[in-house]
């Protein structure tokens, strides 16, 4: 044992003891870790997003019960799923759920190609960027349902204004998105792809188109809300058949309980959707799930 | 741009001569001259803003923005390591391995050079799977089955935590000893140089200030008193005066 260590035993204020080997050991043991606050979240609830909603459901249920709730404001749970019965059953809800959702689908493909392929050419050449950016920029600024009157000039009140009006709506985060992330690739990637001779095909079919799809997927999600928003009132200003026709045929004779089941069906279609886009999501992206755990 | 002539395969593998490189008004470069041999291992010292990066990136072809002047000749078959093991995230192992490679055998080969890294099996892992040195063991495949005349690696194992830095210097002597690349390794470890290497350079102020050939034995033990002859030596070049340790 060297001189030093026995100079520490002796002044060190706090009780320690050195062991067989000469070195120091603390003689008090540290206070378990268990015994801390944490300061994290914890762990989450199971099912914990169905909470929030089965808690309105039961203050609704109560109200109604209750008699808190007039039924011409809100009727009872039990009414609109009575009344969504007899819609299904009379052959209505799903003519009008059919009609919206072809209405949806036609426009969020066609503003998904568009604005997949105008993100691609702008984000893929400074001349393209130079053409495109610019009017795209100008189309977001214009919120779509302010250029509903102007298409209804041009394409009538049919199917091809409504449709063309909710795909302008979702080519926008489409392109801002993958336009984004195809200009944020990592330069690093760029010089990788450099040193390794990559051909410009190679390249982007490899590094850029890869790198993109993250912010593809953040604007299809995002584009699949526009196209429900855009549809509620494209089917609200003039249409003869869909979920917003029918709410809105609803409203004019006070059937709150119809208004309801439409809007029910907007939930669930939205929702449906969404689960759809993440699921593919999750499966294209693979890559990263072990980031997010 | 930088005028280069290639091609050219004369003994030396790499041929730098009066090599002058601008960043603005800025001069990186004072017209540095460089041979290395065929499989020779050279390693670049210097301290931050020498300009090693420079001329590695010169050296990479990576510098096609930047204003200069002089004669470069590289073999078309070269690779880079980075500092970081720049893998694709979304792409497999054995993808990243054999990327850019568009041999019929490629995978093969891949799979080959994945071995010789010590990752068998690994093939199917996504990059985040791998710890900091087996992704840097990844890059080193990448490279290897490129089959390079010429490695040039910058800070390779900089960021990789100091046990597994030594490891990694036995593999990589060792894929060195096999394949016979030339290389030039950018290290700000004097250690890390003189265990490696066959010859040490040292840059200063955009030229080479030192040139040593290391002659100690392999395996070179740090402990080794030509080892730390040479050590005080570069220290000093490197402007770190070293007092003398007493051994205990």
């Amino acid at each position: 044992m060297n001189a030093f260590s026995h100079t520490a035993t002796v002044t060190l204020p706090i009780p320690y003891a050195s062991d067989e080997r000469g070195l120091l050991a603390p003689a008090v043991q540290p206070r378990k870790t268990g015994t801390r606050r944490r300061l994290a979240l914890g762990r989450a609830i199971p099912f914990g997003a169905l909470i929030g909603p089965a808690l309105l459901l039961v203050i609704w249920s109560l109200g109604s019960v209750a008699g808190l709730i007039d039924p011409r404001t809100l009727p009872a749970p039990w009414s609109v799923v009575g009344t969504a019965i007899d819609l299904i059953a009379e052959g209505k809800l799903q003519d009008h759920l059919m009609t919206s959702a072809w209405r949806a689908a036609q426009g969020l493909v066609f503003g998904v190609l568009i604005g997949t392929v105008l993100a691609l050419i702008s984000g893929l050449s400074r001349l393209g960027e130079a053409i495109i950016d610019g009017p795209v920029q100008i189309k977001r600024a214009i919120p779509t349902l302010a250029l509903i009157p102007l298409l209804m000039l041009w394409f009538g009140i049919g199917e091809g204004m409504k449709v063309t009006a909710i795909a302008m709506a979702v080519l926008i985060p489409i392109y801002i998105q993958t336009h984004s992330s195809l200009r944020g690739i990592d330069s690093r990637y760029v010089e990788l792809a450099q040193t390794l001779r990559m051909g410009y095909g190679e390249f982007i079919r490899e590094v850029i188109l890869p790198g993109a799809l993250p912010g593809f997927f953040l604007g299809l999600r995002l584009a699949v809300t526009y196209a429900w928003l855009s549809l509620v009132v494209v089917e609200q200003v003039n249409a003869t058949s869909g979920i917003g026709y029918m709410i809105d045929l609803a409203r004019n004779y006070g059937q709150t309980d119809i208004v309801i089941v439409g809007l029910a069906v907007y939930a669930l279609l939205g929702l449906g959707c969404d689960g759809i886009v993440r699921f593919f999501q999750e499966r294209s992206l693979s890559w990263r799930r072990s980031l997010a755990d | 741009m930088a005028p280069q002539f290639g091609g050219l395969s004369g003994a030396p593998v790499v041929r730098v001569e009066s090599l002058v490189r601008r960043f603005g008004p800025r001069t990186i470069l004072h017209g540095l001259s460089l041979d290395i041999e065929k499989g020779e291992f050279v390693a670049l010292l210097g301290r931050s803003g020498s300009g090693k990066s420079t001329l590695l990136r010169a050296l990479a072809d990576l510098d096609d923005k930047v204003s200069g002047s002089g004669r470069l000749e590289t073999p078309d078959k070269k690779s880079v390591v980075f500092q970081d093991a720049r893998l694709l995230p979304w792409k497999r192992v054995l993808e990243n391995v054999v990327l850019g490679l568009g041999l019929p055998d490629a995978a093969q080969r891949g799979r080959v050079a994945l071995e010789e890294v010590g990752l068998r099996g690994r093939e199917n892992a996504w990059p985040v799977e791998l710890s900091g040195g087996e992704q840097q063991r990844v890059a080193l495949a990448r490279s290897l089955v490129r089959d390079p005349e010429l490695l040039l690696a910058d800070e390779p194992f900089g960021a990789l935590d100091a046990l597994t830095r030594l490891r990694m210097h036995d593999l990589l002597r060792q894929l060195c000893a096999r394949h016979q690349p030339a290389v030039l390794l950018v290290t700000h470890d004097v250690d890390e140089a003189v265990t490696l290497a066959d010859r040490v350079l040292v840059l200063d102020k955009g030229a080479i200030a030192a040139d040593i050939v290391i002659d100690v034995p392999r395996p070179r033990d740090h402990g080794d008193r030509r080892f730390g002859e040479i050590r005080s030596e570069l220290l000093r070049h490197l402007g770190v005066e070293t007092k003398p340790v007493l051994a205990v």
